[in-house]
């Protein structure tokens, strides 16, 4: 097989904790080094948190694995310094096809809202994305990344103002303990954390298998679309998606059904006629790297368990239609990351970390409905569905008013806390959609640079803590304990030349938005009320 | 608020006769399979037209309720 990628080997190095026999006990240690579990060391040490991740290997995913990156965890990893490299490096598409049987039903255009610094979503294999974040990680004091540890045990003690978590580790020098306030399980779908703390992992809507393949065109130009094939002619009663990544590697999904023998569907003779009928007999191409991928759809009962809190695909595990593995895991470390900070600094409650289960396992019950109804429309169950979702794709062809009801798979999008005992409800009407729970809209700014104003980003001004957006004068800093919002005030710190900002908050003079640390509102009002603002201040910390 | 709307369950089609005749004839020389789809795709047409989610809903109850309140 050809090899575009060269994957790296990461040193082992001996913890002076093992070497020197003693147990040590740290605030925050991370099971597993992938896309999460970096994440949230990042997010952490930005909020001063020093963690220590763990991870039986030494190297980057096998793979591309999760290609799709959607706007929300690119803008998470831009707060990190990271955004903008993947924003470049990845591939963006906006025609993508839907062919039904031998015919292209239709096509159509992204046309993703414009003013935002990121992108709608990104395309880039898994390797490179992980190798800049572990870039990030060593290059961070406060990250220790420890390779070729392998979590063997792990007992918690309960009930106590000071409970901690006892880890059982394997090195290449032999098995060690260490002790942790917090462990953050990152260590994906087959998570042993999940298995040791014996939590419950239910759902089970549906399973399948799908074979994944890195396939590189050599010598033919192909085009940068996404095709989406519904029981083509190549791969009958099933579905194929063909995406562009990064080097003329292309990616190619074969859902197989959980009845398939995934040894036989995985060799070179049945993968390789299957792929030359897809991209047409002149295409020359060669194979990178094939996997079956099984999954079902599942959650875990509550996302802390003690002092144990799971995090990506070790908490909730969804089809990969629509890109919401990856995608909702980085937003896990989002929601947890200023949380657990607070909570390690003695300035919050161990109440807030009740609304990390209560948001995330909202989220992820969202993202399990809109897989399953992806899958319905994929897979559908019945002869009565299956003629159905036939009739949408015949009408298709022709009717647009069948379009909308093709789903071949709905891209990730954040799912807001609507319902979340964090927010302060509205007492004044507001249009749009920045309604309290939801993640900020980013929107094009002006800000004073040395050499007067420059162009710059809402969501890059927002800082590491909580912030009252106000547009024009009025607001003041509030502060609870220890915490303290700061303003950033609209025609004086930052100005909204172009009126976007304005538009998307739906401001008037004299509106003012309480902005969590993880870029999501709080609170509005109409006008600045400091009493208002307090209660709504402790109301986010879960001081109440 | 307009008054949410509800699904029409008196007679409303003028000439049920003339109706009826053209829906039967709309499935005249297609196989049982065509057939079936094109009852699929008038759904699918019908629905769209309708639009309002609260009529639709109510629509499908009452398809689903009826058919299994028939003994078979």
């Amino acid at each position: 097989m050809l090899n575009t990628y060269t994957y790296p080997e990461f040193a082992y190095v001996q913890s002076p904790e093992q070497a020197a026999g003693t147990v040590k006990r740290h605030p925050v240690v991370i099971i597993g080094a992938g896309p999460i579990g970096m994440t949230q060391a990042l997010d952490l040490a930005a909020r001063g948190v020093a963690s220590i991740i763990l991870d039986d290997n030494n190297t980057v995913s096998i793979g591309s694995r999760a290609v799709c990156y959607a706007k929300r965890p690119l803008e998470i990893w831009d707060r990190m310094g990271l955004g903008e490299g993947y924003a470049a490096r990845g591939i963006q598409w906006k025609v993508g096809k839907v062919f039904f049987r031998n015919d292209l039903a239709y096509q159509f255009d992204l046309l993703p809202e414009a003013h935002h610094k990121m992108p709608a979503m990104i395309n880039l294999q898994q390797y490179y994305l992980e190798e800049e974040l572990v870039k990030a990680c060593d290059a961070n004091p406060l990250v220790d990344l420890r390779w070729k540890h392998k979590l063997l045990g792990l007992e918690q003690t309960s009930g106590t103002e000071d409970d901690l978590a006892t880890l059982t580790v394997e090195t290449p020098d032999g098995i060690f303990q260490l002790q942790a306030d917090w462990v953050i399980a990152a260590d994906g779908a087959n998570s042993d954390t999940r298995r040791m703390v014996g939590a419950d992992f239910t759902g089970h809507f549906f399973q399948d298998r799908f074979l994944i393949a890195d396939v590189v065109i050599t010598k033919t130009e192909f085009p940068t679309e996404r095709w989406f094939w519904f029981d083509p002619p190549f791969h009958r009663n099933q579905s194929v998606l063909l995406h562009k990544e990064c080097d003329n590697v292309w990616r190619i999904d074969f859902q197989l059904g959980w009845d398939a023998d995934p040894v036989e569907e995985k060799k070179p003779e049945n993968v390789i006629p299957r792929i030359q009928a897809m991209l047409g007999p002149d295409v020359e191409f060669e194979l990178e790297w094939v996997s079956v991928y099984q999954f079902a759809c599942r959650r875990v009962d509550n996302l802390r368990c003690g002092r144990v809190l799971f995090t990506g695909d070790a908490a909730h595990q969804v089809s990969p239609f629509g890109a919401r593995g990856a995608n909702t895991g980085v937003q896990d470390c989002d929601n947890l990351g200023w949380k657990l900070a607070l909570i390690l600094k003695g300035d919050a409650p161990l109440a807030l970390l009740d609304s990390y289960h209560e948001e995330r396992a909202f989220a992820a019950d969202d993202n399990l409905l809109n897989s399953t109804r992806s899958t319905d429309f994929i897979t559908p169950k019945s002869r009565a569905s299956l003629r159905l979702r036939n009739a949408v794709l015949e009408l298709a062809r022709t009717e647009p008013f069948a379009r909308p009801l093709v789903n071949s798979g709905r891209l990730s999008t954040p799912t807001p806390y609507v319902h979340s005992s964090l927010n302060t409800p509205d007492e004044t009407p507001f249009n749009g959609s920045m309604k309290p729970g939801t993640n900020c809209a980013d929107a094009p700014i002006q800000k004073n640079g040395p050499n007067g104003p420059e162009s710059a980003w809402l969501l890059n001004q927002l800082g590491n803590g909580f912030t009252l957006l106000s547009f024009g004068p009025g607001a003041l800093p509030m502060s609870v304990g220890n915490v303290t919002a700061q303003v950033l005030e609209v025609g004086k710190d930052i100005l909204d030349t172009q009126g976007i900002l304005t538009q998307r908050y739906d401001a008037q003079p004299g509106t003012v938005y309480l902005i969590r640390p993880d870029q999501h509102v709080a609170a509005r009002w109409r006008a600045f009320d400091a009493t208002a603002a307090q209660a709504a201040l402790q109301r986010a910390l879960a001081l109440h | 608020m307009p008054t949410p709307s509800q699904l029409i369950r008196t007679p409303n089609i003028p000439g049920p006769d003339g109706f009826y005749e053209e829906l039967i004839a709309a499935q005249r020389d297609l196989s049982d399979q065509q057939a079936d789809m094109m009852l699929a795709k008038l759904v699918l047409i019908l629905a769209n037209h309708v639009g309002d989610r609260a009529v639709l809903s109510e629509a499908l109850a009452l398809a689903r309720q009826n058919t299994l309140d028939t003994p078979a």
